[in-house]
């Protein structure tokens, strides 16, 4: 009997009895079931449920081929946004997972802080940067006796290079860590054998990173597939995604016949997406030979390795110039530095109701992405390790089903929260509980992708000898999964972290002013003319980056037992 | 947990731009032995949305925030509940749009075109009383940012403010024009305000852009005593500027009504209509109210808005509103 369980390409259920381990996978579905499928439905059902409105909301989409544009454009700008970031993130995913250096972990850290900050700031970032009269031209067009030379705003570029800027972390994690765990003597293996770089990179490589590759573009696609804010504040209005098309019908027309007709579309278009990546990954999935990164590790030696550092790092740099630009910002006055805009954060000068004491935004923020983060590995864990069964009818139904969340209109989701959540046992939806579990609809399936590559590339052999020398299921979990998944988990710990840091899904909720967020206050501020509200817009923005840098850096650092760094 | 259940709670449902002094919310609840919970519900239209989509099981009593661009929408769902304040009889009749009192108008502002008065495009001229017309020339190319009306509630205001100035027939031809002249359009004022407009703190590349009539003096207020002056300025032709009128109502089914009255009437009082310029930098509808001085220098209320009949808006808004994006955006 041993031996079957052992052939199971996952361990954690064998260590658990048959009863408790359903009961382990019912979390996520349970989950799921409560806060996604249900509301989802109902609001559904409510938006047609009048006579013909079904068929009038469906029939819109047909009559007007601005809707086929619509989707056409949201497909097209999240491929190459895709492509764009893989392209400029595995070089960089390389030499954070192949090389120490000094900053590692603090440039990794803040790669992800865009991640969290609200559009409206980056956009002003952005502005500050390469805008008409931003730094660059001011440096550049002179030069060539022009007013202004790069012009981005409303263009297509500007939020591709958005979301390359946005979503670079995702590659960096997902890929890098999982290229971290990977064994280099494979490669070494093939240049003995007399294969060229390229065919080593192609044919090794290449196919043994598809797993996470595929994880990494899965999520960057879902996320600009349906981006919002991007494509509405720097492309401007003349480009429009189906989530900016659903929020325009549902807010401003509250045509919510045509709204729910669209997000149905944008669901059936994740599912088509993702049923095709389901196919994908079962293909590409192969047992490796996964080790803890830190007997991988090499240094920075020779000018060749010295300048592919540099350059990597150099990128990275020019990603963060927006956000040194807004640091910078917030730490003027008039041309002098100043802490000005920081002192005026902690005084309630005009004795407004609503004034948010700085700590208490921080606090708040904490508090939630904290809850976030547990609950997204809760409910994330088991879905991933549900993920590896090895019936494929569950992998077939639940992969798509973990990913979907992604793919949906928050608006439209947000509304089913309001009419289905509104009773006891389930009075939810003015309650700061909810906040929380928004946040993890939207964070767990980065717990899961970032998970599942490492789950399947463990070797079912590594299991096998582990056992076969004695040790006891419970040990084999012990010494085989915890040391490879622990960084994985670590990984999809960060991005919850960081999806509730930046309020991703705050349209799910409403904003209760007892329990104010940092991103919100940038909000209040931004909403009002004058100096000292834009100067305190940007210093809250600055303490954001801070205590999310921070926040990084700390999860980054725990250590779970004699585990050590992954 | 929040005031759905709590019976000595009186929950008030707003968009997020709603303010108020610590002591005038204070103020209410020692006199009427009450908790205030507020509930801020996104943009205007978003919040707006989620009180009618709630109206079998009201999360709110109160709702702050229907502009006259959405009154129809509101009035037209049954949600709200009749009721006259007192003090309503010194409102100006002007401002009181629904004969049934089920919306009182509690404060209102005007959306017109800001000027950075820094910029040396405007030498030689005045451009507070700059025609519209006058910004289709190519001097003006690429120098005005407007809000998108079906994202953006000044948005559509500016866009109703035109129908008015140029008239059915005609204010598409000036939308037309304004196109090729190269008008920039964002989502909405943070972002035309900020990103955008030279005069703001943001140090944009446009000179002109929608905002308030009170957007000058609040750079004043707000400057952290830096500024005696606005660095921007008003352009308010005739018929130029749009009024918005905000309105509370009392949310259908409330079981705390009295005390939901007692709100309402409490909002058109003194003591909160002297609050509404300083905190939310919008006209009080109390001819009584006190006005701050910075705003009363430099905020004057313009001499003669566009008016367009809130029946004609119910009736046009969302075919203008698609017509526009036809003409500016496709």
């Amino acid at each position: 009997m041993k031996q079957r369980t052992f052939a199971n390409r996952s361990a954690l259920p064998s260590v658990i009895v048959p009863p408790l381990r359903w009961l382990f996978f019912a979390l996520p579905l349970a989950f799921l079931a409560v806060l996604y499928f249900y509301p989802l439905l109902v609001i559904l059902v409510y938006s047609f449920a009048e006579a013909g409105k079904a068929r009038s909301g469906l029939a819109t989409l047909v009559a007007d081929r601005y809707y086929v544009d619509v989707l056409l454009f949201s497909v097209w700008q999240a491929l190459l946004s895709t492509a764009l970031t893989i392209a400029v993130g595995l070089p960089c995913a390389f030499v954070f997972a192949r090389y120490d250096f000094r900053g590692k972990t603090l440039l990794r850290a803040l790669a992800t802080v865009p991640f969290v900050l609200p559009t409206v700031v980056v956009a002003a970032a952005f502005q500050a940067l390469l805008g008409r009269n931003g730094v660059v031209n001011a440096v550049l067009a002179p030069l060539l006796g022009q007013s202004y030379l790069i012009d981005l705003q409303g263009t297509l570029a500007f939020i591709l290079l958005a979301h390359v800027f946005y979503n670079l972390t995702v590659v960096l994690r997902i890929v890098g860590g999982f290229w971290a765990n990977l064994d280099p003597r494979i490669e070494e293996a093939a240049v003995v054998l007399g294969a060229s770089r390229w065919r080593v990179w192609r044919e090794v490589t290449l196919p043994l990173l598809m797993p996470a590759l595929g994880a990494a573009a899965l999520l960057i696609f879902l996320f600009t597939f349906t981006a919002f804010g991007t494509v509405l504040i720097l492309g401007g209005p003349r480009f429009a995604t189906l989530e900016v098309e659903i929020y325009r019908q549902a807010i401003n027309f509250f045509n919510l016949p045509v709204a729910a007709a669209l997000s149905l579309l944008q669901v059936l278009a994740t599912l088509v997406l993702t049923i095709g990546y389901t196919r994908f990954q079962e293909r590409v999935a192969l047992p490796l030979d996964l080790r803890p990164q830190a007997t991988l590790l090499r240094p920075v030696v020779g000018w060749r390795r010295r300048l592919l550092v540099g350059a990597v790092v150099g990128v990275l740099g020019m990603l963060l110039l927006p956000l040194l630009a807004l640091a910078y910002r917030s730490i003027t006055l008039e041309g002098a530095w100043s802490l000005h805009f920081y002192h005026l954060l902690a005084e309630n000068r005009r004795n407004n109701y609503f004034f948010v004491p700085p700590l208490t935004a921080v606090r708040n923020s904490l508090v939630f992405a904290a809850a976030t983060t547990f609950l997204a590995l809760v409910i994330g864990v088991p879905a991933a390790y549900l993920l590896t069964q090895r019936q494929r009818w569950i992998r077939t139904v639940f992969n798509p089903l973990f990913i979907l969340p992604l793919g949906t209109s928050a608006v439209t989701l947000g509304f089913g929260y309001l009419i289905t959540l509104d009773e006891p046992p389930l009075n939810l939806r003015t309650s700061p509980f909810l906040v929380p579990f928004a946040h993890t609809l939207i964070a767990f399936p980065f717990v899961v992708r970032a998970m599942l590559p490492v789950l399947r590339g463990i070797n079912p052999r590594l299991r096998e000898a582990a056992a076969v020398q004695g040790a006891s299921p419970l040990r084999v979990l012990w010494l085989i999964d915890v040391p490879l998944v622990t960084r994985a988990v670590l990984v999809g710990a960060i991005f919850a972290f960081t999806v509730s840091m930046g309020e991703f899904g705050a349209t799910l909720v409403l904003y209760l002013p007892d329990y104010p967020t940092m991103p919100l206050v940038i909000y209040q501020f931004l909403g009002q003319p004058g100096l000292e509200n834009y100067g305190q817009a940007l210093a809250v923005s600055t303490l954001l980056m801070l205590v999310t840098t921070i926040g990084f850096v700390a999860i980054e650092r725990l250590r779970i037992g004699d585990i050590g760094e992954f | 947990m929040t005031g759905e259940q709590a019976a000595n709670t009186l929950t008030i449902m707003s968009h997020d731009s709603f303010n108020l002094s610590a002591d005038v919310v204070a103020e209410f609840e020692q006199s009427n032995n009450v908790k205030l919970q507020f509930l801020k519900a996104g943009d205007a239209g978003t919040a707006l949305n989620r009180a009618l989509l709630t109206k079998e099981n009201p999360l709110a009593d109160v709702f702050f925030g229907v502009d006259n661009t959405f009154l129809s929408r509101a009035l037209d769902a049954n949600a709200f509940e009749a009721y006259a304040p007192a003090g309503l009889d010194t409102i100006p009749a002007e401002l009181k749009l629904d004969p049934q009192n089920r919306l009182i108008p509690i404060d209102y502002g005007f959306v017109n075109l800001n000027y950075d008065r820094a910029s040396d495009l405007f030498q030689g001229m005045n451009p507070e009383t700059l025609k519209l017309e006058e910004l289709t020339d190519p001097k003006f190319k690429g120098k005005v940012v407007v809000l998108n009306p079906a994202s953006s509630s000044p948005g559509l205001a500016f866009m109703l403010a035109t129908v008015d100035y140029f008239g059915e027939d005609k204010w598409l031809d000036w939308w037309q024009q304004m196109r090729q002249n190269e008008v920039v359009v964002v989502d909405g004022w943070e972002t035309g305000y900020y990103t955008n407009f030279s005069g703001s703190s943001g140090k944009g590349p446009q000179p002109i852009v929608v905002s308030y009539a009170t957007s000058p003096a609040a750079e004043v207020a707000f400057s952290e005593g830096k500024l005696t002056e606005p660095p921007t300025g008003n352009i308010l032709p005739p018929k130029g500027s749009f009024r918005q009128i905000e309105f509370a109502g009392i949310l259908k089914g409330t079981p705390r009504l009295e005390l939901a009255q007692k709100w309402m009437d409490y909002m058109l009082s003194k003591r909160v209509q002297d609050d509404i310029m300083p905190q939310m930098v919008v006209y009080p509808v109390l001819p009584s109210a006190t006005i701050p001085d910075v705003y009363q220098k430099f905020a004057p209320i313009p001499e003669q808005p566009a008016s367009l009949d809130p029946a004609i808006i119910a009736q046009n808004r969302d075919a203008w509103i698609q017509e526009w994006t036809r003409v500016v955006l496709r």
